[in-house]
């Protein structure tokens, strides 16, 4: 095969014929993150099945999400959306009594476009529960970008200036992360922007505290009271590279100024990623480049695993960028680099560090290809055979059987990545396959179909 | 619109694709949004399939919207014609796409005059089917396609084979055990010298679809899908079926019956299976012996509540009452088409039959007749965990571990012993249960807060709170609501030991 030896990265796109999950899978993790919300997925019964399906066991864990499944006189609008939709949330309130309930608005809703923005501040009015909206579907989005819609519908209700009426909860609110801010006068207020675990929030919240630089908030918050504050003097930065709408309105709605820095992911995106933020704040980092050298001396087992193997992404949820600049610098050869969608804006500190990685470990520039062709890619993967596939579940057994290594991408998004503590949990992922594969090696049994 | 958490069967699509994606060479492709296709991995997932699913999308998306999708259905078609080369594409609407209501008649028939392979469209109305009944409908259609195609070009096998053959109609992907159940019917058949003709449509082709009329008479093993095809060939080619489900020994042998009527008609020879069902129940199958043991005694009269697919649910519920002797509460089901049937099948075998695809509705059924075990699908396994009650799982929908590797068919002789094992394992094994009611039990974990039924309203004093910690673990949530049940009938608030054995004595349990 041919390497690509040009010093840039290249871009393609291909037909968008890609195995993703539909963006309302956010609700999966952000129902738990937002622990008082209430998410209600406007939709069809494939919408339904699809969320008991991929979010397996959790269904029975009585989660705060439901379907509000739409039947034939809703498509034909025999019944009135309004009605139909005051029942089901008075419902819900009385059940649950949530601080807020998300309508993830879906395929079928865009279709026969039901007004889901236009009803919501009526009916929010009328029950007296917060409605946010947002349109997680499958026309416009994939997987991840799920989270993207929610967190821009979320930033429009952060407290702030009176750009959108406030509740007297957010008041509350306010004066409190007022405070918080009054106690670090020498830099400008500082809030990150991406839904994480709260042990991964607390990590890099201290990360940055050790560097001096106080975090004002998160968004999402753990309960919806607790939105952080937003104004123009307030500095955001994102924690993952799918947050692109999110950056938007942060910018155009709410006049923050956006920190453009590589994701932490991986020792060095976390330590670019705080390392631009000091910048930002004019401040020297302290000890970064120890702490850096410290993990990755930790991760020595698992590097000489990987150095010099090859890795090829179908792309799926867009972290590609992120781990194939962090999996470059561990020394493996990237061939592509799929991804359903690829903002070069906001991307642009990460595909540059991406770049830079490459000619530092003189490795070939990979090429990225946007909306992949998944029948091209597998036709490329048998071509270039590499040492491990990072698929989907509805390519990782077929692939294994042909004898690829495989890793589910899906993995990646529920693991814990991000931060320098958890670069080992990433490493654990991709080198799972190669070691269990290891042991499985001298049996002779690579090839398992006909 | 309807508040769902959960539900029991699919929709339309999924069982299109499974139909479809059984077959050999038969791709689908899907008019659908992008992340419509996790049918995928449900396949890959969970029947642990080593081959690419044969099924993709044609993606529908804003540009769709504003354009329409004739140029890219028919541009999809085409090249999964070129590049794969199937036998058969099956154009698949899902709920969103119908919406559109564009004429994807019209682009299939486009399609298929520059493709060599077939291309029809299936025909399955989104909000009126579910999975199962999709299935059904998607199985006849093909069917009906490539017979009527045969018929056309004078090719139609209608001559019947020289011994007796069969056609086993409705085993299929991501169905319940149904690998297994067809290794088992196969080698049923031919220990009655009957030949297999043709498997539908598990591994079949489509090419060999004009072969089916030449079997003498065909088996529909499911209730759920199959019987629109046998029916179809009964009316187009006379070819009796058979609907028995050959699940339980009283059943199964009813089933041999009926295929040795259906061969005596058709030869004029006295065949008579007789001796060879009285052998296998016997001997065989361990199971008749089982329910006679003194092991099966101690099952006796035992609540148990059965709820599933019509297929599963209503073979349980018969096998449980009429060879074990265990006491059926309530027998369910959530096909709700196919209601009547289930009544009529369960009648005289369960105390109620709830007809619900509504799992609350299950559950609190459930903690309400408070048996000790249930036979459902993985929901009614979680509802068991919740209420201390064990469960086996006896039908879809499934988890992965329902998948398993070793051999285990719920039909025919082999079945009944799998049955057997799986209702014995699950109520709490005869001797044990003695010695924990004796010794006070191992379990001494509290439970309060696992209980369904809130306990607000009550206060336990330490004896009486120590003395039900003293109760086995699998009853102690059942003593815990009769005493507290006891206790609201008598307007009582706090439970002491007296009022414990006074619930004990009046309820006499």
């Amino acid at each position: 095969m041919s390497f690509n030896l040009v010093e840039k990265l290249n871009f393609e796109c291909e037909t968008g014929n890609y195995h993703t999950f539909c963006p309302i899978s956010c609700v999966a993790w952000l129902y738990q993150k937002i622990e008082d919300s209430f998410f209600l997925v406007i939709g069809t019964k494939t919408c339904g099945y699809f969320l008991q399906n991929a979010l397996g066991v959790m269904i029975f864990a009585e989660p705060r999400y439901a379907m509000a499944e739409l039947e034939e006189g809703d498509i034909s609008a025999q019944l009135n959306d309004y009605k139909e939709l005051k029942r089901l949330c008075l419902q819900i309130k009385k059940n649950r009594n949530p601080s807020v309930i998300i309508w993830i608005g879906t395929c079928t809703t865009e279709i026969i476009k039901m007004d889901l923005e236009g009803m919501a501040p009526k009916l929010e009015n009328e029950i007296d529960v917060p409605i946010v909206v947002a349109r997680a579907n499958g026309l416009d989005y994939a997987f991840t970008q799920g989270e993207d819609t929610v967190l821009a519908a979320l930033a429009q209700r952060c407290p702030g200036k009176p750009i959108i009426s406030l509740s007297t909860v957010n008041d509350k609110e306010y004066s409190l992360n007022k405070s918080k801010i009054k106690r670090n006068l020498d830099h400008p207020p500082l809030v990150l922007f991406g839904s994480l675990p709260t042990t991964v929030t607390n990590q890099l919240t201290l990360e940055l505290e050790k560097q001096g630089i106080i975090v004002s908030g998160w968004l999402p918050a753990q309960s919806y009271g607790e939105l952080p504050f937003l104004s123009e003097e307030v500095y955001v930065c994102g924690v993952n590279p799918f947050l692109s709408r999110t950056a938007t309105t942060l910018m155009r709605r709410r006049k923050c100024k956006l920190i453009g820095a590589p994701f932490p992911i991986g020792p060095d995106g976390t330590k670019a990623w705080i390392e631009k933020i000091c910048r930002t704040f004019s401040k020297e980092p302290i000890g970064l480049e120890e702490r850096e050298s410290f993990i990755w001396e930790g991760l020595k087992d698992y590097l000489d695993l990987i150095k010099g193997k090859s890795v090829f992404f179908m792309g799926d949820n867009l972290l590609e960028i992120s781990l194939a600049r962090f999996l470059a610098r561990c020394g493996m050869i990237i061939y592509e680099i799929g991804i359903p969608y690829m903002d070069k804006r906001f991307q642009a500190a990460e595909l540059a560090l991406l770049e830079k990685t490459c000619y530092e470990m003189n490795v070939p520039m990979p090429r990225i290809v946007e909306k992949p062709d998944n029948y091209n890619q597998v036709q490329r993967i048998r071509e270039f055979q590499p040492d491990l596939a990072i698929t989907g579940m509805a390519h990782a057994n077929p692939l294994e059987a042909r004898g690829i290594n495989t890793k589910w991408s899906v993995e990646f998004t529920f693991a814990q990545i991000h931060g320098f503590t958890n670069a080992r949990d990433i490493l654990e992922l991709v080198t799972r396959p190669l070691r269990r594969n290891q042991n499985l090696e001298n049996l002779g049994w690579t090839k398992l179909i006909k | 619109m309807k508040l769902a958490y959960w539900m029991y069967a699919g929709p339309a699509h999924i069982g299109t694709l499974r139909v479809a994606s059984s077959f050999k060479n038969v791709h689908a492709i899907m008019h659908a949004p992008l992340g419509d296709d996790y049918f995928n991995v449900m396949r890959s997932m969970l029947e642990r399939e080593r081959d690419f699913t044969p099924v993709t999308a044609s993606i529908v998306d804003r540009h769709v919207l504003a354009k329409g999708s004739q140029e890219k259905v028919v541009q999809n078609i085409a090249r999964k014609d070129k590049e794969e080369s199937p036998d058969l594409i099956i154009l698949t609407p899902t709920c969103t796409s119908s919406i559109l209501q564009e004429d994807l008649q019209n682009f299939v028939h486009r399609a298929s005059i520059e493709s060599t392979s077939d291309v029809i469209l299936a025909d399955v109305n989104h909000y009126r089917v579910n999975e199962l009944q999709a299935a059904d409908r998607t199985l006849e259609q093909v069917v009906r396609f490539y017979i009527e195609k045969a018929k056309k070009n004078n090719i139609l096998k209608t001559s019947k084979t020289e011994k007796p053959s069969a056609n086993i109609i409705g085993i299929f992907t991501l169905g319940f055990h149904n690998q297994h159940d067809c290794r088992e019917l196969k080698r049923l058949l031919n220990d009655l010298g009957i030949q297999v003709n043709e498997v539908i449509p598990e591994g079949g082709s489509v090419l060999n679809l004009k072969n089916l009329p030449k079997a003498w008479f065909n088996i529909v093993p499911y209730r759920e899908v199959g019987l629109m095809t046998a029916k179809f060939l009964e009316k187009e080619f006379d070819m009796p079926y058979i609907d028995t489900i050959p699940m339980g020994i009283v059943d199964t042998g009813e089933f041999i019956k009926k295929i040795e009527k259906i061969i005596t008609k058709k030869s004029n020879l006295s065949i008579k299976f007789d001796q060879y069902i009285d052998q296998q129940t016997r001997f065989f199958s361990q199971a008749a012996w089982f329910s006679r043991s003194i092991d099966c005694q101690n099952l006796t009269g035992k609540k148990a509540i059965v709820f599933g697919d019509c297929t599963h649910a209503a073979s349980m519920t018969k096998i449980l009452t009429r060879e074990m002797g265990i006491r059926v509460s309530c027998a369910g089901t959530y096909c709700k088409h196919d209601a009547d049937w289930f009544r009529e099948q369960v009648q005289g075998f369960c105390d109620e039959v709830l007809i619900t695809d509504d799992h609350t509705q299950v559950g609190d059924m459930i903690a309400r007749l408070e048996p000790s075990a249930i036979f459902g699908t993985q929901m009614e396994r979680h509802i068991g965990k919740r209420l201390d009650i064990p469960c086996g799982v006896i039908s879809s929908p499934v988890h992965i571990q329902n998948f398993p590797l070793s051999y285990r068919p719920f039909l025919g002789y082999e079945g009944t012993n799998q049955i057997a094992d799986l209702v014995y394992n699950s109520f709490t094994l005869g001797m044990e249960d003695h010695l924990l009611e004796i010794f006070g039990g191992h379990d001494t974990k509290e439970v309060f807060e696992k209980s369904l039924a809130s306990n607000l309203e009550f206060e336990w004093s330490t004896e009486s709170f120590n003395e039900l910690n003293k109760i086995p673990g699998f009853v102690r949530g059942k003593v815990k609501r009769n005493t507290e049940k006891f206790a609201r009938e008598k307007g009582i608030t706090k439970i002491t030991i007296d009022i414990m054995y006074a619930a004990k004595e009046s309820l006499g349990a």
